[in-house]
């Protein structure tokens, strides 16, 4: 075993490097490995990391000659953040249109449309919030105002954008179907029971074999031909739906569609799962949820609670974080504010880890290779220089696929361009 | 922010009239037609027993004890005599001055947003000085006692961006309340709302084909506006200085405009670009007013010595952005940079905002990542002096600062003992007091009024025995209620 010596601080490094280092062999020592796994905790442990992924893990790790070693020196490595709902790719800013494609204006279906034929790995969002940590994101179209009943294929990606190995960032182009009940399918389709009998009506067609295509019974409602396949996709289990659902009366017509069905389902929005947590959790139904929402914005929202997620946690219902403002994607890098949220709400810090990167994996069916530590892995990975749930905690280096990111961004430069470093401030005031 | 629900100015017009001065109450009237009506309850005397305790005057002290009686803060200092008041040991735990958040819509656009609630933005006209926030609050918005949770004591009430001049702003205290006045901070001055961007030249150029389109449209709007309360003022001050003859006609838009120019009423502006809050200090100083604050001003970093110059606070994010191309520019040290500003007539004055229902309840966590990242990038900041962002400076820009916004004796106790530093995710506003009496307490939520509206929701049907139910259960068997 050789060790050669530290000659840079982890997070100094990328910066200086001022681009990702090569897939490589390196072993990143003296670390409080949070595997997000089964070893839970790890102090003063290894990684070791080869050709993109996790070779090993633990405290008598042995490190080959010719690794790289970067010394931790004992501060928290975890799994890169995983984030369940975005729009990351998609939209760069949202009040210029040209720059925004979440949302097709279809009012009712548009199951064809799969986000990956419209992603920038350039986006600006991106940097901003891999060099906080964020590795993975799940992003999909909308199906909020503009949006659609069913909007379309969300797609995983990697925040590594062009820096990811021979360019290939998109982790998987049609992760999910997405699609809305509640107050927006309401808005969409007239009402909740329009929105309910034309989901059904594109199901029962898709079943059908698209029989009823184009006889104009339902108007606007008419599917494409090419809906019918991926519809065929989610009714084949191959496509999970996520469908938007907050009053807990919608969360159980969304279940009782997904039991007519058989469908994947994932619940999103979720304010008021907790009054259905039995019936969530019987059916093995994971939800995306807020865990900072405690206020009733809406109607459907009116019994939303800030212990929610405690209350989840106990009758056993699967959850990951998502942000459920319209900053879930410019500030996709506060997620783990918001599991430090959940944290200080009766989550415990664990359990708040998972919900933000094995969580996310799980439920998005990409827990093989992602969302812990352990070997085998995809090497997603986060050093950082306090607990990772604390907002005065920053990343202080960042590997997506066993490659070091720059630790930079437009907004790193923007500052280094204006800062002046004052003198000692007097007393002020 | 997208929806044209921001505005970030306001205006306080002095209620205690005796306190003005030579100056004039509102041009045509003789006194403030919606008095404040908020009388605190007989507050208890309490002594808070060695707590760690951040001024708000950037200072921290150790182990020290807070007494608090009659509603103001009696002594601070260690081993105060505790006679016969109610003793808190706060060991371990930290006391700060209340939290005041100068940009809040609580109220105005409140919990749930529906047509029937949605009344911040007179979007009628681009320039609306003749509106008041106030008018608008809804006090059932279950926002304010979630806001209370997380340390709110005071808050400044906002019309919304739609509009150049938005309208009225209004101090109020964070008490539970059937009216808005049982909420006004007594002797407050209100404040006008002013919009620079994209806001009202969307609403109206990109809405209605009105004026204003552009970004000249917006600036020729503001200065038409005080042009003409420029005129209106000098009329009005003639009349009542001689008060023979008929009085002018009065003229509410320009009623508010001319309190503007008087110094009795303070100008709150949303404003994000860096050019443009050069403008409105020219557009500021050729018609003779005050900005108090540009809020949001995501690229205040840019012109930081500026500001400090001018004493001008900015009102500020600890990172939102990219939403509109005007807050692009945004970045992390944003605050701490403001803060650090110096010039030959003052420092830079920088304030924790929310603009947001939940950015409010957690005002402390935005603070501490402003702050963290100012450490980051080499600006020595500590906690002591980060807590002013939240409290001294916030209680400046609303000209309160002789009545709250720092634990000194004789200052209303305004008081929040926290669970942990307030520089934390994981910290809870366990105990908060408004003038001296305990609205909050969190070992005893169900003591907490809930607005009317949250009464009747389903809260505790799920599943396994709640913390609430607990809780009812010891007061049951205690007969306590704080």
């Amino acid at each position: 075993m050789s060790r050669r010596p530290m000659l840079w601080l982890a997070g100094l490094s990328a910066l200086l490097l001022g681009s990702p280092a090569r897939a490589e062999r390196f072993a990143i020592i003296h670390a409080e490995v949070h595997t997000v796994a089964s070893a839970g905790v790890l102090r003063d442990a290894t990684v070791l990391v080869r050709n993109g992924r996790i070779e090993a893990v633990g405290n008598e790790v042995e490190i080959p000659d010719g690794s790289r070693v970067i010394d931790a020196r004992g501060r928290p490595l975890t799994p890169g953040i995983i984030v369940a709902s975005s729009a990351l790719g998609l939209k760069e800013i949202d009040g210029v249109e040209e720059t925004n494609d979440v949302a097709s204006g279809q009012k009712r279906y548009s199951a064809a449309l799969s986000v990956a034929d419209a992603l920038n790995p350039r986006s600006a969002l991106l940097p901003v919030n891999r060099i906080a940590g964020v590795t993975r994101a799940l992003t999909a179209p909308d199906t909020r105002k503009g949006g659609s009943l069913i909007a379309g294929q969300g797609a995983i990606i990697s925040l590594a954008g062009t820096l990811a190995p021979d360019g290939e960032w998109i982790t998987r182009p049609q992760a999910a179907l997405f699609a809305t009940l509640g107050e927006q399918g309401r808005e969409l389709a007239g009402s909740r029971p329009a929105a309910m009998a034309a989901l059904r009506e594109a199901f029962e067609e898709a079943r059908s074999g698209g029989a009823r295509l184009g006889d104009g019974l339902s108007g606007e409602a008419q599917l494409s031909p090419l809906d019918l396949p991926v519809l065929r996709r989610v009714l084949q289990r191959e496509l999970p739906l996520v469908l938007h659902a907050e009053r807990a009366s919608d969360i159980l017509a969304a279940l009782k569609l997904a039991d007519d069905y058989g469908l994947l389902l994932i619940i999103s929005g979720a304010a008021e799962a907790h009054l259905v947590a039995a019936e969530l959790a019987s059916r093995s139904v994971p939800v995306l949820i807020d865990p900072s929402r405690n206020l009733p914005a809406h109607f459907e929202t009116l019994h939303v609670r800030r212990d929610a997620i405690a209350r989840l946690s106990r009758a056993g219902v699967a959850f990951a974080f998502v942000d459920a403002s319209e900053f879930g994607s410019h500030n996709a890098r506060n997620l783990r504010q918001l599991a430090g949220i959940a944290a200080a709400n009766g989550l415990s810090r664990d359990a708040a880890l998972a919900a933000i990167t094995l969580q996310p994996a799980q439920i998005l069916g990409l827990s093989t290779v992602l969302g812990s530590i352990e070997p085998g892995k995809i090497a997603d990975l986060v050093l950082w220089d306090g607990d990772p749930l604390e907002v005065t905690s920053a990343a202080t280096a960042v590997w997506i696929e066993g490659r070091t990111m720059p630790m930079t961004s437009r907004q790193t430069v923007l500052r280094d361009r204006y800062l002046k470093r004052p003198a000692p401030a007097a007393p002020p005031r | 922010m997208i929806r044209p629900v921001h505005a970030c100015l306001g205006v306080l017009v002095t209620v205690l009239l005796a306190a003005c001065g030579d100056r004039h109450p509102a041009a045509g009237t003789a006194a403030d037609p919606f008095p404040s009506t908020y009388r605190p309850a007989p507050a208890t005397t309490v002594l808070i027993r060695g707590a760690t305790v951040l001024t708000g005057l950037d200072s921290r002290l150790d182990n020290t004890d807070v007494l608090l009686s009659e509603g103001r803060i009696a002594a601070i200092g260690k081993g105060l005599a505790a006679g016969g008041t109610t003793v808190i040991e706060a060991g371990g735990r930290y006391l700060t001055p209340g939290i005041i958040d100068v940009h809040s819509h609580l109220g105005v656009y409140p919990a749930p947003a529906v047509w029937a609630t949605s009344d911040g933005n007179e979007a009628t006209a681009a320039t609306t000085p003749e509106v008041w926030a106030e008018h608008s609050i809804w006090p059932q918005d279950p926002g304010f006692e979630a806001a209370r949770a997380g340390g709110v004591t005071t808050l400044q009430v906002l019309p919304g961006s739609a509009n150049l001049i938005g309208g009225r702003g209004v101090v109020i205290k964070n008490v539970p309340a059937v009216t808005y006045q049982q909420m006004l901070f007594p002797g407050a001055r209100r404040s006008l709302k002013m919009a620079c961007g994209e806001n009202p030249k969307r609403v109206y150029g990109k809405g209605g084909g009105r004026s204003p389109s552009t970004g000249m449209g917006n600036v020729a709007g503001y200065r038409a506006a005080f042009a003409k309360a420029s005129g209106y003022r000098a009329r009005w001050d003639a009349w009542n200085k001689e008060r023979k003859g008929p009085s002018p006609d009065r003229d509410l838009a320009m009623d508010t405009l001319a309190d503007v120019l008087r110094g009795n009423i303070l100008v709150h502006m949303h404003c994000y670009r860096a050019d443009q809050m050069a403008t409105m200090l020219d557009v500021a100083k050729e018609f003779g007013f005050k900005i108090q604050a540009f809020h949001h001003a995501v690229e205040a970093y840019k012109i930081a010595p500026r500001l400090a110059e001018e004493g001008v606070c900015a009102a500020l994010w600890a990172d939102w952005w990219g939403f509109k191309l005007e807050a692009w520019d945004a970045i992390n040290e944003n605050i701490a940079i403001v803060d650090a500003a110096r010039s030959d007539h003052g420092a830079g004055c920088a304030i924790v905002h929310s603009d947001d229902p939940d950015g409010i309840q957690r005002l402390n966590q935005e603070a501490a990542k402003a702050m963290a990242a100012g450490r980051r990038a080499g600006l020595p900041v500590s906690e002591e002096h980060a807590i002013g962002w939240l409290t001294a400076n916030p209680a400046k820009a609303l000209g309160i600062l002789d009545r709250t916004g720092t634990l000194e004796v004789g200052k209303a106790a305004d008081v929040v003992l926290w669970s942990s530093t307030p520089f934390s995710v994981y910290a809870h506003a366990d105990q908060v007091w408004i003038d001296g009496v305990l609205q909050l307490d969190r070992a005893h939520p169900k003591a907490q009024p809930d607005s009317d509206f949250m009464l009747g929701t389903e809260v505790d049907d799920a599943g396994p025995a709640t913390d609430d139910a607990a809780d009812d259960a010891a007061e049951a068997a205690t007969g306590a209620r704080p």
